[in-house]
């Protein structure tokens, strides 16, 4: 009898915890309705912040959308929207004209904000914010520049005692956005960089150590004297660093901020192409920030799912007017009213 | 024989156990059954090998094709140009790894033969309890850890220390930055030792006491016992572990990626940033662009695969030569 019982009790819980979980499944799956719109995208991390921040206010004005967004890198992105596993995609580097004959359906570049990638150092006792020539950034990575009190680095920063210490050298370890924006700018501004290095998400450095993330560059050259890197300047800013002033194409100072950033965009707004891919690395213009480069949606022409495409195209409409004014406050840099103009005409056409 | 064998059988056929067992149901039909379950999951290992290496072979075809077998001697790595090559990972891989048994068992060794021979009692627990402790914990721990104390440590006391007293070798010239091949073994030397230092405690334990006491009745001093009457007899255990823990740093990824300076060139120095197959396909599988660097990339699996077993078959082919025929050797 007492065996009987034994056996019955695991019996009845499981049933009593079956039950629950069938009626907690069957409250908590709105995903199952059919009159919630799901669309997926996928890329760049970078700019997962202010994504993640458009896409939830979106889904609050509009319940019957939702978008997904995951940060998988910009390759990933770029692949997966390119085979159709999601709907639309999003990279820190334009695709190559290769990439785009690769896809199975034409897509189109949709910059939605701009980055900038500012240079971070750690000197023991000095305050003042050190300037950097365009010739410097290239040396110290190109390993020509070994030590803080270089005449190249004097030179620029007339008052500043320097050290005869080395420069250590840090670089981003995984492949990133911040690497393409800043080796972009090194191939333009320097010609022994592009024949020996050139520019990608990630390079050959000729000398240096990789350390992972915004974090991992910030934390080495936190900790190591005398070390030099570059961060995302939406990291900086958020982390409260100090970062150093460039000298731009017309031959100004610049520190960096998102006004300076957009300023670079502008100035070259009337040459940017129509499929907006382009490199804004070492812009002219008198207030121009030079690291800087735009992040790019990547969305289908035509959209498979005819709903799907009027939505993305509702949304874009909606970032461009109402997404825009919150860049700023993030640390991002909105586009130029030009360009933002421009970009309207090009939503339009999709589907 | 067989006539007892069979004899026996039926001995037990009639036991009271036997038939209880026969009322529960068929054991025949049991025992085939569980053999066939057990052979089924010895050789999912086959299949699960197969697997992995048909996926990293059909998935790094476009590089095979590319550079062929000289892609495991090229030292070149540069994903701007689409020119890739191995060799600084593998060099790095294998150089910290070893580096890091060459802290790591002399020190485990040490921790196993102290808790099993000498070891007051009080402090036995507390020891072992430590040993499993540092296995359990994550390896981004022990990186965060590496940054934020190993570092500093290695910049501003270790490595002035080697290079002054130990610059002749030539190991260690070159800046020191605290980051670097040295640091990144030392982390894993210290990740790899609860790992080896158990396993050989354990093997230490298992040598019977009647061992220990024969070499003592000998004469023995207590060091001599434990070498010829302790390690001897427990020397296969100990290579297994050893080899156990060149497992685990082969393929350690996370802690040795945030102090070993990620740099793809072959090191001149202990202090020179140096970077391992790992940690590459860690870095810039994410953001790798391009059919051929992504086929570059898993080819680097493959290149860590071939180099796991490479090392894992030498090391066998070390224990079976240790082993063969020397048992009853007396030292």
């Amino acid at each position: 009898m007492v065996r009987g019982v034994r056996s019955v009790v695991p019996i009845l819980l499981s049933c009593a915890l079956l039950n629950g979980c069938k009626s907690s499944l069957q409250t908590g799956a709105p995903a199952a309705d059919p009159g919630i719109l799901t669309i997926n995208g996928a890329g760049a991390s970078f700019p997962n912040p202010i994504y993640s921040k458009w896409f939830a206010e979106y889904g609050r004005l509009h319940p019957n959308v939702r978008i997904n967004y995951q940060p998988i890198g910009s390759g990933g992105g770029i692949r997966q929207v390119s085979l159709g596993i999601v709907d639309f995609g999003a990279s820190d580097d334009p695709m190559t004209d290769a990439q785009l004959q690769q896809s199975s359906h034409p897509l189109l570049h949709i910059p939605t904000v701009l980055g900038a990638v500012v240079p971070v150092y750690n000197l023991p006792g000095i305050s003042a914010e050190v300037r950097f020539s365009p010739e410097v950034l290239a040396g110290i990575y190109l390993g020509t520049i070994t030590f803080w009190d270089d005449q190249k680095i004097i030179a620029d920063n007339p008052g500043v005692k320097f050290p005869h210490e080395e420069i250590l050298p840090v670089y981003r370890s995984d492949g990133s956005g911040t690497t393409f924006i800043f080796t972009d700018y090194l191939t333009k501004v320097s010609p022994v960089w592009a024949k020996q290095v050139g520019n990608s998400t990630s390079v050959k450095w000729p000398v240096g150590i990789g350390q992972k993330g915004n974090e991992g560059v910030a934390g080495m050259v936190r900790e190591a004297p005398y070390a030099f890197g570059y961060v995302e300047l939406v990291y900086a800013l958020q982390n409260h660093m100090t970062f150093g002033l460039v000298r731009n194409g017309a031959g100004q100072w610049i520190k960096a901020s998102p006004a300076a950033v957009t300023a670079a965009a502008e100035a070259q707004a009337d040459t940017i192409p129509a499929d907006f891919r382009v490199s804004l690395a070492n812009a002219g213009g008198t207030a121009s920030y030079p690291i800087c480069s735009f992040t790019w949606l990547l969305v289908p022409q035509q959209s498979a799912d005819a709903t799907k495409g009027r939505q993305l195209h509702d949304f874009l409409l909606w970032m461009l007017s109402e997404g825009e004014q919150e860049a700023a406050a993030m640390g991002y840099a909105p586009l130029p009213r030009p360009v933002a103009e421009r970009l309207k005409n090009t939503v339009a056409s999709i589907r | 024989m067989t006539i007892q064998h069979s004899e026996m059988q039926e001995a037990r056929a009639a036991s009271e156990v036997r038939r209880f067992l026969m009322q529960r149901g068929s054991g025949g039909v049991a025992d085939r059954t569980f053999a066939a379950l057990m052979l089924g999951c010895a050789l999912s290992i086959f299949a699960i090998v197969a697997l992995i290496l048909g996926i990293l072979i059909l998935r790094s075809r476009l590089s095979l094709h590319e550079f062929g077998f000289s892609f495991f001697l090229r030292s070149d790595w540069d994903p701007v140009r689409g020119s890739f090559g191995a060799v600084p990972f593998i060099w790095g891989t294998l150089a910290s790894a070893f580096l890091a048994l060459l802290i790591a068992v002399p020190l485990a060794l040490g921790v196993a033969v102290f808790i099993n021979e000498m070891c007051p009692r009080a402090l036995r627990a507390p020891i072992s309890f430590l040993t499993e402790l540092l296995a359990a914990i994550p390896s981004v721990v022990y990186g965060l850890w590496a940054i934020f104390v190993l570092v500093p440590i290695m910049r501003r006391s270790v490595g002035p220390f080697l290079k002054k007293f130990f610059g002749w070798t030539g190991l260690f010239h070159g800046p020191n930055f605290g980051i670097g091949l040295l640091t990144a073994s030392m982390i894993l030397a210290i990740m790899v030792l609860p790992v080896i230092s158990s396993i050989a405690r354990d093997v230490i334990k298992a040598v019977p006491n009647t061992q220990r006491e024969g070499v003592l009745a000998l004469g023995a001093t207590r060091w001599e016992m434990v070498r010829i009457g302790v390690l001897r007899n427990a020397r296969i255990g100990i290579v297994g572990a050893v080899i156990l823990g060149l497992g685990r740093a082969l393929g350690e990824t996370m802690a040795v990626t945030m102090v070993i300076g990620n740099h793809a060139a072959i090191p001149k120095s202990l202090f020179a940033p140096a970077y391992t197959l790992a940690s590459v396909i860690a870095n810039e599988f994410t953001e790798a662009t391009g059919d051929l660097y992504l086929s570059a990339l898993i080819e680097i699996g493959l290149a860590l695969f071939l180099v796991t077993i490479v090392v894992n078959a030498i090391a066998r082919l070390l224990v079976f030569m240790v082993t063969r025929g020397n048992t009853a050797r007396a030292v």
